[in-house]
């Protein structure tokens, strides 16, 4: 046997570590300069009157985004009105009840499919499905966009939560004769609580952002909102209209809203991962 | 236990013979998807007695009483035929009602299986799902429960918390009174002493005894000297088959089963006897 030199292997082990640490701390690095600028140009952007005027005309200084901002959480919550019921409820029957049947198979990869589908595309859906029979944009059908993008992540989330139960809990309560209803939602249910309130909150976190879907949809407004059936204001959108005028008050607005949802993502996604970990502790 | 003080506990009906028999077990054969697991299982429980399953690994002890309360159907593959008779009504029949039948029949599994609940609900559970009860009612149950399960003293301070902070043979006798509080009439316990330490087991095989007799008692175990210091009659396993079942002592005599573990030889032996002298029941 010819021995081998471990020169040549020492010295790839060297450029793939290098690399790879390299690759993340410029992943790092992007990830921190945008939280920082918007941090910063956010920060400045943000005074009493943001969160409690309407916004005014270009060139008019003052105003506020506080129109967009009560927009934005009727419609995220709305939409998790709406998903969240269906969403945990396909979850159950998913995990409990179609382990090998072919309906849960085809549910299963439709939610697969309609999780990684642009959400511009659901923005269209819900434009034809809801914008044009009503004949006007209008905050229902942004509802509706944002409740078809939540519900394939809360029903795998759900899915996949309640499979971590172990079996044995789920015998030990239908052992003691209790219905399987019962069972799913005082044993495993309870069992799963954190994992389910996650899912929850990543399809929060997921479509407070989203913008695509509300352009067809909820669309926009500068007045202050009072039903879903008109033009919905928002953060989302208007982001998208300030960031491009040439007005620099505007523009500021845009880097406070931004700051906002930033930061409003970044909470949830930080409170779940401490409610992951508190229940593995 | 002597057996003239088993004498006194047992049915003034049955002074010398074995009191009959609360499940009887006709003709059973269980199936994993095509596989079969039991064959012709023929066997008789008596009343308020501690019955031993025993043999190797993967025998079929485990599938056998799991066929009692019926608990198998969770898994859609799995099927049992024949008759399991409860006070001679079949429980297999899909007419019987599941809910009665396991308020009847209970079962402690291996790994202790608190659920994410506390103490005293963990209890309520069961006593909630079969009784309407007063809020009274069900604390004075769940106490009696803990107390008959010899937990009452270690947690009458702590009934809030959670059942899962509970030590390992806590938590089995946790299980053990929230299956007898809903009052069964047979007790299933599937290895029940596998995963907790010696004390506690120690703790569990007293607390058997004294449930005795009350209940029917089925234990599955791997342990030769707990099934010969707890159990009046033993069903000796092999291969998804009953090679014999009969009074502890007689088993164990036969078998020698303290002395030594029996060859393979001598099992593959009895197993053909078995197989021989099978006459299936007509079901």
């Amino acid at each position: 046997m010819k021995y081998r030199p471990p020169t040549g292997r020492k010295v790839i082990n060297g450029v793939v570590s290098v690399s790879a640490a390299l690759s993340a701390l410029l992943g790092l690095l992007i990830l921190f300069w945008i939280i920082w600028e918007v941090l910063y140009r956010g920060l400045t952007a943000l005074n009493w009157d943001f969160f409690t005027h309407l916004p005014t005309p270009p060139g008019v200084p003052g105003g506020g985004l506080a129109n967009a901002i009560v927009g934005t959480l009727v419609l995220t919550l709305a939409a998790t009105v709406v998903a969240v019921p269906v969403g945990l409820l396909a979850g159950i029957y998913l995990a409990e009840f179609a382990e090998d049947s072919r309906l849960g198979d085809l549910s299963r990869f439709s939610a697969n499919v309609l999780m990684g589908l642009p959400s511009i595309i659901v923005g269209v859906f819900a434009y034809s499905l809801v914008v044009l029979p009503m004949g006007n944009f209008c905050g229902y059908a942004g509802v509706v966009a944002l409740a078809v993008i939540m519900l394939p992540v809360i029903t795998r989330t759900t899915e996949d939560m309640l499979r971590l139960v172990p079996n044995t809990l789920r015998e030990a309560a239908l052992a003691l004769g209790a219905p399987r209803w019962r069972v799913t939602l005082a044993v495993v249910f309870r069992a799963a609580k954190s994992g389910l309130l996650t899912g929850v909150l990543l399809a929060v976190a997921r479509v407070s952002g989203e913008t695509a879907p509300l352009l067809f949809t909820a669309l926009n407004s500068p007045y202050w909102f009072h039903s879903l059936a008109d033009p919905t204001p928002n953060l989302t959108v208007t982001i998208f209209h300030y960031a491009m005028s040439p007005y620099p008050d505007w523009q500021s607005k845009a880097w406070g809203a931004s700051f906002l949802i930033t930061f409003g993502v970044l909470w949830i996604t930080i409170a779940t991962r401490v409610m992951l970990r508190e229940r593995k502790g | 236990m002597d057996t003239s003080s088993a004498a006194l506990l047992a049915p003034p009906y049955c002074e010398q013979a074995a009191p009959p028999p609360k499940i009887r077990v006709l003709n059973l054969n269980f199936f994993y998807g095509r596989q079969q697991a039991l064959f012709h299982n023929r066997l008789d429980i008596p009343a308020r007695r501690v019955t031993a399953i025993i043999g190797p690994s993967g025998c079929g002890k485990s599938t056998h009483i799991r066929t009692y309360n019926r608990i198998f159907e969770l898994y859609p593959d799995q099927r049992a035929e024949g008759q399991v008779l409860l006070d001679g009504v079949n429980i297999l029949d899909p007419g019987f009602d599941l809910t009665e039948l396991r308020r009847r029949v209970g079962m402690i599994f291996q790994k202790p299986t608190p659920f994410p609940m506390s103490i005293f609900d963990n209890v309520a559970y069961g006593l909630r799902t079969h009784y309407r009860l007063s809020r009274s009612e069900i604390a004075d149950r769940v106490e009696a429960a803990l107390k008959k399960a010899a937990l009452w003293e270690e947690v009458k301070d702590f009934l809030k918390k959670p059942g899962t902070s509970l030590s390992g043979g806590q938590q089995q006798r946790l299980c053990i009174a929230r299956s007898i509080v809903v009052e069964p009439e047979v007790l299933l316990m599937d290895e029940p002493c596998s995963a907790i330490d010696p004390v506690a087991t120690a703790k569990i095989e007293e607390l058997i005894l004294e449930l005795k007799e009350k209940y029917t008692i089925v234990i599955v175990t791997h342990n030769m000297q707990q099934a010969a210091r707890i159990s009046d009659q033993t069903a000796y396993f092999y291969q998804g088959r009953i090679l014999k079942s009969g009074p502890t002592p007689e088993i164990f005599e036969e078998f020698s089963l303290l002395e030594e573990v029996p060859t393979p030889k001598r099992l593959a032996a009895l197993l053909a006897l078995t197989e021989e002298t099978e006459t299936p029941y007509a079901s």
